[in-house]
């Protein structure tokens, strides 16, 4: 336990790293299955079938990945979560439900007799949604310091908005990468038709977040520090206008680059949330409490270590395996 | 105010984890049953195994898709409604929980793309192991939350510093005296729920002209599984009570509706328990029974719900009607599980009749069984759940110091629209399943295709 020094200083610290990295990682994978629920009502029915059949064997595992961020801050830092989750009750309790309604209807579309299958798909795409709303709705007031004013009403109504449609071009890129034909060239238009979602709800957070306290607006904009943080803006510039000229020429011949809009989405996805991290850090509640104060004692963040560190690089070499085994285009998803 | 939010809350999370462990009570022993016919298929090569499997994983895909989201609501839950359970033992619950996430949750959802879509595209033995894990991943869920449960029951390993709890011995808080009684007791009365519901839903297809092999394989299976287990799980049931005698004394007077403390205690077959006269009404029992079955002696003696009043009047022992009742519940749904699964393995045994021994009314009456595992096991947790009240973990906190302090309108709100949702979904969980049934009884293939083949395209996989 003394290996880094002072246990109550690195173990916070290393389980802040592996909450944020589930989070990020939670966010890119069912962030994209989400997105193919909200594009469903653009989608015909055959369409909306392989849609389902390209996120099929993942969603499942995906969906974990929040189940294991939410576990990190409840297991690690169980005051923060007492305090993030009693203020959030509400959107909590609407994305719970749409996650319940998304997951089910899922499973319920392909088993239940054919003329009901179009009130599961309504399901699917409410339930999707629901909770790609409320997300976005949380981020913002996460990010304005958990306090219910309508100021900050207003800013989460619009991050709202930002996250479900980012989310939606993330899915759309998805659809590219696993699909061909028309539904890959209307998918290629579906992204062109969501980056904007993506674009505004970085920068309208990029925005807020140095207002909000002065702590942050300090960390970016005084020097050198704002150098730290510089590369950020300029490669997500760089990033986005690479993507859009992309989209404009795609679908390449013989489905070249088909995975790059995909990829290029997670980058700025991960910038936009490293970012976020650099910015909040040290605190996990912003500006209330640190994940030094909120951490359970080193004992049992030890024991929860020592589990990670072999469950972890399992977990990411199956999901690996798994994301290989699937690889290529969506084909008919079989059960044998 | 502060009472309703109380209320309300438990209400809350009563509906949420009761909804939730319907499912999981399906999948811990469905995941064996599906290895269990995979591995007799590997080993005869007979196609009936197969067809059994693949009806089967598609009620394990639903029914796994119900638990996970349900038990995402369950984490979210710890938080928007119970902040003070995690702040005083989260040092212990913690890891518990971590553990349940990390190997199981996680080992269940990879490798069930594998198990439900993977068949065709991996090797035979690769989907085998799949069916394992998955299984395994499972039942190793069940355990890490039945080790945290079973905590809150019969706490030990820690030491309270400043009011909040700080373990110190990891094996006695994982092998806390009632955790290997209520572990076993779950997963029998998982295996059995899923007896159950495999006998009803081929004696649903039977009846209906659906008379494959698949069918009879796996009615039969199911029939005498329930037939070996229930007298197994009747036992363990007892040595439950007993810990719990030992450890909840309280609890167990609720149960039998014992208000005094005495000996050669009668054993309450029915009686209407009133809190305010603290006395049993229209009290029907026969005598010394209940000291036999706790002491094993015709006059032990046997403590009573009085013993559990402090001298301020501060009642520490749980209401006592709903356990006294979900109590009966459980135990009479048990004693008819016995009653019909020994019946139907006679007769399917006499003269070696098989499944064309069962007369029309069995196979009816094994229809009417098919979710009497639920009821036993949601009665036996209610019975287990509200008999540790007023506490929270035993002893250490009550439920009343956990609550969040939200307003009573919001958590009433919320109570509604989740009650609302699942009773939908579980209307057609169960209509899908006799939804199948009968698509299979009619010979057509069901759900096999959830999207059709897509034109070729050049990046297409190779196999298949």
């Amino acid at each position: 336990m003394y290996y880094f020094g002072d246990p109550t200083i690195w173990l916070p610290f290393v389980f802040a790293g592996l909450m944020g990295v589930s989070i990020l990682i939670y966010v890119v994978l069912d962030g994209f299955d989400l997105g193919v629920g909200v594009l469903f009502p653009f989608a015909n029915d055959d369409e909306k079938d392989r849609m389902i059949a390209s996120i099929g064997p993942f969603w499942d595992a995906n969906e974990t990945w929040l189940v294991l961020a939410v576990g990190l801050l409840l297991v690690a830092f169980p005051s923060a979560h007492g305090a993030i989750l009693t203020a959030l009750y509400l959107p909590v309790a609407i994305m719970l439900i749409g996650l319940i309604l998304r997951g089910v209807a899922f499973e319920f579309r392909a088993k239940a007799p054919a003329p009901h299958k179009h009130l599961w798909n309504n399901a699917f795409f409410i339930g999707s949604l629901m909770t790609s709303l409320s997300q976005g709705f949380m981020l913002g007031m996460y990010v304005m310091g958990l306090e219910w004013t309508w100021i900050n009403f207003g800013f989460a109504l619009l991050t709202a908005v930002f996250l479900t449609v980012g989310y939606s071009f993330i899915g759309a890129t998805w659809v590219i990468h696993k699909t061909s034909d028309a539904l890959q060239i209307k998918a290629v238009d579906w992204a062109k038709g969501g980056i904007w979602g993506l674009i505004l709800g970085i920068g309208a957070i990029s925005l807020a977040t140095p207002f909000v306290s002065t702590r942050i607006f300090d960390k970016w904009f005084s020097f050198p520090e704002a150098l730290y943080l510089s590369p950020l803006p300029i490669l997500s510039g760089l990033l986005v206008y690479w993507l859009w000229s992309m989209l404009q020429k795609m679908p390449f011949a013989g489905d070249r680059r088909s995975w790059q809009p995909f990829a290029a989405a997670t980058a700025l996805w991960v910038m936009a949330f490293g970012g976020m991290a650099y910015s909040f850090y040290p605190y996990v509640v912003p500006e209330q409490i640190t994940i030094y104060e909120a951490a359970s004692a080193p004992e049992s963040l030890f024991i929860i270590l020592i589990g990670t560190c072999v469950v972890l690089p399992t977990i990411m070499g199956y999901t690996v395996l798994s994301y290989f085994i699937f690889r290529g285009k969506a084909t008919e998803l079989r059960y044998d | 105010m502060e009472l309703e939010t109380l209320l309300l809350s438990r209400i809350q999370f009563a509906a949420n984890i009761s909804f939730h462990i319907l499912f999981p009570t399906i999948t811990i022993a469905l995941g064996w049953v599906l290895l269990f016919f995979k591995l007799r298929y590997n080993r005869t090569g007979e196609e009936r195994w197969m067809e059994a499997y693949r009806f089967w994983v598609k009620i394990f895909a639903l029914s796994f898709a119900m638990g996970v989201v349900s038990g995402i609501t369950m984490s979210f839950q710890f938080g928007t409604n119970w902040p003070g359970f995690m702040e005083k033992v989260g040092n212990i619950a913690g890891p518990l929980l971590a553990y349940e996430i990390m190997t199981a949750f996680f080992l269940e959802a990879v490798f069930l793309g594998i198990m439900l879509f993977g068949f065709s595209r991996v090797p035979n033995w690769v989907h085998t192991l799949a069916t394992f894990l998955v299984a395994f991943g499972t039942m190793m869920s069940a355990f890490w939350i039945i080790v945290l449960n079973s905590w809150m029951h019969t706490p030990q390993g820690f030491e309270m510093i400043d009011g909040v709890a700080h373990a110190t011995d990891w094996s006695a808080i994982i092998f806390n005296p009632s955790m290997p009684y209520r572990f076993t007791h779950m997963v029998l009365a998982s295996f059995l729920t899923v007896s159950f519901l495999i006998a009803g839903v081929s004696a649903f297809r039977w009846l209906i002209g659906g008379r494959t092999e698949g069918v009879r394989v796996a009615m039969k299976s199911a029939i005498i599984a329930a037939a070996l287990l229930i007298p197994v799980q009747i036992l363990v049931g007892d040595f439950h009570g007993l810990n719990t005698k030992e450890y909840q004394p309280a609890k167990v007077a609720a149960m039998e509706g014992n208000w005094e403390t005495g000996t050669g205690v009668p054993l309450i077959l029915f009686a209407i328990p009133d809190e305010e006269a603290r006395e049993n009404k229209f009290e029907i029992g026969i005598p010394k029974l209940a000291s036999f079955i706790l002491t094993h002696d015709w006059n032990g003696e046997v403590q009573g719900l009085n013993d559990f009043v402090t001298e301020d009047g501060d009642v520490l022992h749980p209401r006592v009607s709903p356990v006294f009742w979900s109590f009966r519940v459980m135990v009479g749904s048990g004693l008819l599980m016995l009653l019909v699964s020994w019946t139907a393995t006679y007769m399917i045994l006499r003269r070696k009749r098989g499944i064309e021994g069962l007369p029309k009314p069995m196979l009816y009456g094994l229809v009417g069984m098919s979710f009497s595992g639920w009821l036993a096991t949601l009665a036996g947790w209610y019975t287990t759940e509200i008999g540790r009240q007023p506490w929270l973990v035993q002893g250490v906190m009550t439920t009343k110091e956990a609550v969040a302090d939200v307003p009573a309108p919001l958590v009433l709100g919320t109570l509604i629209a989740y009650l609302a949702v699942y009773a939908a979904l579980l209307a057609a969980y169960i209509f899908v399943i006799f939804y199948l049934a009968r698509k299979t009884a009619r010979g057509e293939e069901i759900g096999t295709r959830i999207a059709p083949t897509p034109a070729p395209s050049p990046n297409a996989m190779p196999a298949e």
